[in-house]
């Protein structure tokens, strides 16, 4: 049975500032059929003239109702990101369809530990998997790669302890001094320090900008990953 | 037309007929993937085509070479929105590959290195439509990019063309492949905007 996905109007009732270039917009979306975390949505904006734009933004908040929140990273010369992250105020409506993708998923009745690892803005549907394990008993590791402190989404939520969840920073560029770890890329190193050995089968998720996600899944398979077991999601440089 | 988003105005307007609806033009070549890049040993590679009437046709890689090439250049759409016009290839036309194969076989299943499948009607495939190829712009096909060799069908969105590919297995009844049993088009026309299930 095929059902169509359908656009939908969203309001938007909560904005956050994650850091200086990106934003979490809450949105109250009538109708939501729920969605599974790593999942996306795709955006329309329309003009006044008919014109219209459409871009994919990962979902970053678990299943919660009608309510649905992307964080969205501005892109230099994008055209639909800096109008979400400079122009959208509470109260403003945009359309939005989905949930789209059924294969970047976590399922929280799956068993093996789950390794997450991100890269700048692919955080975002990894937070929405952290968000959804709620009670479940699976151990997660989370390798967050950021150019510098100042890059960090989420930061009061994810610096909260949370049972169950181990949170790793890799910093490329600048790093707090008690980081621990030379700034750099991410290096077969943290894979074995801060992940699961390839031996626990974890599934992996791996979403970031082509460059990360290519070394990351490259080091990952070179360490004895079943390839199978590893899950990409690749942001263009133009995603914007 | 939609509820307007208030004060967005959006690109300057330049209503290009090539491109598709829903679609923005991009110059780069992003990369979308949904594993790690497989790497194929060109001394292993090979590539099939098999009928279910039981023929099997293969290619090394050097038998594959030697066979008539083409240089299409073509615009490329992907689902996740962007286009890119003018892509120039080299490779070998599904035509030539099918020229000895007979078969009753409507649908196509290919097959990749790494797991990939995709779905599409024999038609498709075929009177000049599809190519495999093995070099992008001049150079040999970057791995992130599909290489050694991939299938190419540019009037359908992008995903259809599937990197690494292995493969192609006729079938008398339509099988779903990757993307298309996780909730995306069995078609993918970019020109009906045939993104997922039902559009």
């Amino acid at each position: 049975m095929i059902k169509r996905l359908t656009w939908r109007v969203a309001t938007v009732t909560e904005i956050r500032q994650e850091t200086p270039t990106a934003r979490t917009l809450v949105f109250d979306v009538p109708g939501w059929p729920g969605h599974l975390p790593g999942q996306h949505v795709d955006v329309k904006l329309t003009a006044d003239d008919g014109y219209s734009a459409q871009r994919s933004y990962s979902i970053a908040n678990g299943d919660d109702g009608e309510r649905v929140e992307l964080t969205v990273q501005q892109v230099g010369d994008g055209e639909v990101s800096p109008y979400l992250t400079e122009v959208l105020e509470v109260g403003d409506q945009i359309e939005l369809r989905g949930p789209v993708g059924g294969w970047f998923v976590w399922r929280p009745h799956s068993s093996p530990p789950v390794l997450l690892i991100g890269g700048g803005s692919g955080i975002v549907p990894l937070m929405a998997m952290i968000r959804s394990r709620g009670k479940s008993d699976t151990p997660f590791r989370l390798l967050y790669s950021l150019r510098d402190p100042g890059q960090l989404y989420y930061a009061g939520e994810l610096e909260k302890v949370m049972a169950g969840v181990e949170v790793a920073y890799l910093y490329t560029r600048t790093a707090p001094p008690d980081a621990g770890r030379a700034p750099g890329r991410i290096r077969a190193a943290d894979l074995v320090a801060y992940g699961w050995p390839p031996e626990t089968a974890p599934d992996v998720f791996v979403c970031g900008p082509t460059g990360f996600v290519e070394a990351a899944a490259d080091l990952l398979t070179e360490l004895g990953h079943d390839p199978a077991k590893i899950k990409t999601e690749r942001f263009g440089p133009t995603g914007g | 037309m939609g509820i307007i988003s208030r004060a967005f105005q959006g690109r300057p307007r330049d209503h290009d007929e090539k491109l598709p609806p829903g679609q923005y033009l991009v110059h780069d070549f992003p990369v979308l993937s949904a594993g790690p890049t497989p790497r194929v040993p060109l001394d292993r590679w090979e590539f099939a085509i098999d009928t279910p009437e039981g023929e099997v046709h293969r290619w090394s890689w050097e038998e594959f070479q030697a066979l008539p090439q083409e240089t299409p250049t073509v615009d490329l759409h992907c689902v996740t929105k962007w286009s890119k016009f003018g892509t120039e290839w080299k490779g070998v036309s599904l035509d030539v590959l099918m020229e000895d194969v007979e078969s009753a076989a409507e649908y196509a299943l290919a097959y990749s290195y790494g797991g990939y499948t995709t779905n599409l009607p024999l038609e498709d495939l075929l009177d000049g439509k599809a190519w495999i190829v093995h070099e992008f712009d001049g150079e040999e096909l970057a791995p992130a990019h599909g290489g050694p060799a991939r299938l190419l069908v540019p009037h359908l969105y992008l995903w259809k063309s599937a990197k690494w590919v292995k493969g192609i297995r006729l079938l008398n009844d339509d099988w779903p492949g990757f993307w298309e049993t996780a909730g995306y088009h069995n078609y993918g026309d970019p020109w009906r905007e045939q993104r997922y299930q039902g559009d």
